[in-house]
């Protein structure tokens, strides 16, 4: 008999790694389905969002219209043509008086019942009115064009004039002020903690809370943020500089962890080669150890960004979850964030905000994607091989 | 023997409660290169670092005794670690330049120390120590690369051409030899002969044939204690003692 021929024993070993493969694939596989399912979800929900209803239309610019926006279109089209851009007729007269007594023809944008008719999505539009933009397709004065409204306006009632740009802009205000607060107050209190702080009582509990800041809810650094920054400091309400301290709060400890665990990558040979040579601590650890340190700091500083970045819930204490149409142009200003634009929306009963909700949630895990992407491809660049 | 440089006496050294040195006297002369053997684990190391007061950085590290450098005890208060160190070079184990290139690797202990500025005075000096360091003819063409690209052999003449350009009058080095190939080691032997002219060199070597090329004077220890000091030739052609004898010969160790 063959002593290398496979006996039972070794099949039944044979089996139990295969039932324990078998098992990895089919989590790996649900894993995958998840995001697979999420992406076409949203992709094929936001892509129409791209695009939004214009109308050709004869535009009327007279007394009448000047004070009455609605004159400046023909009846027919009243109740198709967006009442948001009628509304801007007025202003743009009064400072273009030498459009008084023309008229133009112009493609002008649509009302969203117009737009998801022509999507072919659930719509209020009257029979009237369908059949008018079915007659005005056919003459080819009715089309579908790229959506700028969405990229270069605020938040709005009006869902053709929706767009995502103060949400944008506030986020970015936000992440600045976070940036600022979080990475220089994160990285002194690791090289502190990981270089200079002594091993005793006293560090080790400030260790241990800084590792359990990190696994607070993050509602409760909102009530942080409010009772701290709004009611003691006056910090300005639903402020990018309200959001980004409060934020910053929450950052903290992630960027805080991700320091030490970069400084103590740095092999001790080293620091030892720096006090070898005579220099101070000071000197050993910014001149050799922090330098060395730099990548994993950032990349684990943009992780915590783009977390604070998709981050709703503290931001909801403090006031930034409101309607904000109009774009901040400082951090004191009255701002929102693009999660909570998305949350704004997503409650919305007028259908034509789904594909936009759908639109800015691509939009904000794109920024996400791109935040991580850059942080592997920094660490990859700048990684020190010992 | 010559004149003493450094003078230990009755040093005593604590890791937390476990005592790693039990009283160590040594005297050890000025310009000549003196080992420290002895199965690991025995506190050669641990005394190495003391003469430079690398234990400062092990928090529970606590020591009793003198260590006098040139009738100067380096424990005393008045002491600055920094200018110590700038009078006593180490080189470690494993070679440790720095991820900088060659240039600033030799470069940068003289800057903080204000020993020579930018610009051909500092040519000057990284040219002199790597020649010292017999290193110049290899790297003169790259001296702006990284001192990490360099062979394990190169690399740790690199440090040692780091050491000197400090200046120092002794130079520390912990089993320099450990991580390289004998062509390289016999190397860094050389150049430690050639040094012996202008520095004081301690070398902790598990080597005992290295010990016996290159050292005029060998200490033996064994559990944190010394159990012998002499001449090289001496310790190795008649030992005092039976420990001594039996860890050359390779009975124990």
């Amino acid at each position: 008999m063959n002593k290398m021929v496979s006996n039972k024993a070794t099949r039944r070993r044979y089996l139990g790694e295969r039932i324990f493969k078998g098992a990895t694939i089919f989590a790996l596989t649900i894993a995958a389905a998840f995001l697979v399912f999420f992406f076409y979800n949203m992709i094929t929900q936001g892509v129409s969002a791209l695009s939004q209803a214009e109308i050709l239309v004869d535009i009327h610019y007279n007394e009448t219209s000047a004070k009455s926006y609605k004159k400046a279109v023909d009846k027919p089209y009243r109740k198709i043509v967006s009442r948001g851009w009628m509304r801007t007729l007025p202003l743009y007269m009064e400072d273009h008086p030498e459009l008084m007594g023309t008229n133009a023809q112009e493609w002008v944008t649509a009302t969203a019942d117009v737009d998801q008719y022509l999507k072919g999505k659930p719509n209020r539009l009257k029979e009237k009115h369908k059949k008018k933009i079915d007659a005005l397709e056919k003459e080819g004065k009715v089309k579908l064009a790229f959506n700028t409204n969405f990229f270069t306006r605020g938040d709005s009632k009006m869902p053709e004039l929706a767009g995502i740009k103060s949400a944008v802009v506030g986020s970015i205000l936000v992440l600045l002020v976070t940036l600022a607060v979080a990475l220089p107050i994160g990285v002194m209190t690791a090289v502190y903690l990981e270089e200079f702080a002594p091993d005793n009582r006293l560090t080790q509990l400030i260790e241990i809370n800084i590792n359990n800041l990190a696994a607070i809810p993050s509602i409760l650094f909102g009530l942080l943020g409010l009772a701290v920054f709004i009611n003691f400091f006056g910090v300005p309400r639903s402020s990018a500089l309200v959001g980004g301290l409060t934020l910053a709060l929450m950052t903290l400890p992630v960027v805080i962890i991700t320091t030490r665990a970069a400084l103590r990558a740095v092999p001790s040979s080293i620091r030892e080669a720096a006090y070898g040579l005579g220099a101070s601590r000071w000197q050993a650890v910014f001149h050799h150890v922090l330098p060395l340190a730099m990548p994993g700091i950032l990349t684990g500083t943009i992780i915590g960004l783009a977390q604070a970045m998709g981050e709703t819930a503290p931001l909801l204490v403090i006031g930034m979850m409101a309607y904000i149409p109009d774009t901040p142009t400082s951090i004191t200003e009255v701002a929102t964030v693009l999660p909570a634009q998305i949350f704004t929306w997503a409650g919305e009963s007028i259908r034509a905000y789904e594909e936009r909700t759908a639109a800015a949630i691509l939009v904000l895990v794109t920024i996400l994607l791109s935040m991580n992407a850059f942080a592997i491809w920094l660490r990859k660049r700048f990684e020190t091989r010992w | 023997m010559s004149t003493s440089k450094i003078s230990i006496n009755q040093l005593k050294l604590w890791y937390g409660e476990s005592e790693a040195l039990h009283g160590i006297n040594l005297e050890i002369a000025e310009k000549k290169i003196t080992s420290f053997i002895g199965p690991s684990g025995c506190g050669k190391s641990t005394l190495l670092r003391c003469l430079n007061r690398m234990n400062d950085h092990i928090s529970s590290c606590r020591i009793e005794g003198t260590v006098l450098i040139d009738n100067n005890d380096i424990y005393d208060p008045s002491v600055d670690v920094v200018q110590l160190r700038s009078h006593v070079g180490m080189v470690f184990q494993k070679p440790n330049p720095f991820p900088k290139s060659i240039y600033e690797n030799i470069a940068y202990a003289p800057r903080i120390h204000g020993i020579a500025s930018k610009g051909p005075d500092m040519d000057n000096l990284v040219e002199a120590v790597l020649r010292k360091a017999s290193l110049w003819n290899e790297v003169k063409d790259k001296l702006h690369q990284p001192g990490t690209a360099l062979s394990g052999g190169q690399q740790q003449r690199l440090c040692i051409a780091r050491t000197i350009a400090v200046k120092p009058e002794i130079i520390l080095m912990d089993e320099p030899c450990s991580a390289l190939d004998p062509i390289a080691s016999a190397k860094i032997e050389e150049l430690m002969d050639e040094l012996k002219q202008e520095y004081t060199i301690i070398i902790v070597t598990h080597s005992m044939q290295q010990a016996a090329r290159v050292s005029d004077n060998t200490a033996f220890f064994y559990m944190g204690d010394l159990i012998e000091f002499g001449d090289t030739s001496d310790i190795f052609t008649k030992p005092q003692q039976q420990q001594t004898e039996d860890y050359i010969t390779g009975r124990f160790g």
